[in-house]
């Protein structure tokens, strides 16, 4: 925790590992979210 | 007074402001639309929830903050307890930005803003940024050496932009006034008038469902 974070860099992106996770996981919920679904009746 | 265009209970016009007020809220927000128990069968999916959890998040980061500023920095760092609502903090503000962020690309994605719902969509954008300003300025209300070094770092730029002036970042007294007050106050009532203007108009059909509805509408014409 103590340790600073690393960094990807191809041309003009830079963004830490952390932050590039976070942004995945969110694509990837909203994946998700789009095709599983929500149980519960429905009419 | 004004005669007005209101109606009272048997079809008169009534001349009582409060009464204009009251059958003018009945008409725009029933209670039926207040407080539904039903809603269309587009809404059974979970891009819907995103919504929600944003709102979840913000309760529990509202009264996690109620908590910290009760008792005060030297406790959010040194008492266990103290430690444990600091991060309840901030983590519900990471839910927080996480669900408005799948929430904004959710409802972007189905252009949300049909149908007259523009408001809604343009006050959902002012949200998100004051969230933006109120989690700076709770970075900057921390009290440790973190808070510190992210002031000193931003305060050329606000200075170089000419906000310096008014927005002092190196003032602890400043921040923390603007954290715990001003922008949760306008955060709480700005997502009140989204939820307010989302059971007014209710929710917006998918771009499919809408087409469909409107080729049945101009087939049958």
């Amino acid at each position: 925790m103590d340790t600073p974070a690393g960094y990807l860099h191809w041309g003009f992106i830079l963004i830490s590992i952390p932050n590039l996770l976070v942004i995945g996981l969110m694509i990837v919920l909203f994946v998700i979210a789009l095709f599983v679904p929500l149980p519960g009746e429905k009419e | 007074m004004r005669p007005t265009n209101a109606s009272g209970p048997l079809g008169e016009r009534s001349s009582s402001w409060t009464a204009r007020a009251r059958e003018e809220i009945a008409e725009r927000l029933p209670m039926e639309n207040l407080l539904p128990d039903r809603q269309p069968y587009y809404v059974g999916s979970w891009v819907y929830v995103f919504g929600v959890v944003t709102i979840a998040a913000l309760v529990l980061t509202v009264l996690s903050g109620v908590i910290l500023a009760i008792a005060g920095p030297d406790w959010w760092h040194i008492s266990a307890a103290g430690r444990f609502f600091n991060s309840l903090h901030f983590w519900s503000v990471q839910v927080f930005f996480v669900f408005m962020v799948l929430h904004l690309w959710g409802q972007y994605f189905m252009a949300s803003w049909r149908g007259g719902r523009a408001v809604t969509w343009m006050v959902g954008v002012v949200i998100f940024a004051i969230s933006i300003a109120a989690a700076f300025t709770g970075y900057l209300s921390q009290q440790n050496f973190a808070s510190q070094w992210i002031a000193v770092s931003a305060k050329d730029a606000l200075n170089a932009s000419g906000l310096g002036a008014f927005f002092n970042v190196l003032n602890f007294g400043q921040m923390y006034g603007i954290h715990v007050l001003l922008l949760p106050a306008a955060i709480i009532v700005l997502v009140a008038l989204h939820i307010v203007w989302v059971r007014m108009k209710g929710v917006v059909r998918p771009i499919e469902s809408s087409q469909r509805a409107t080729r049945s509408t101009s087939e049958k014409v």
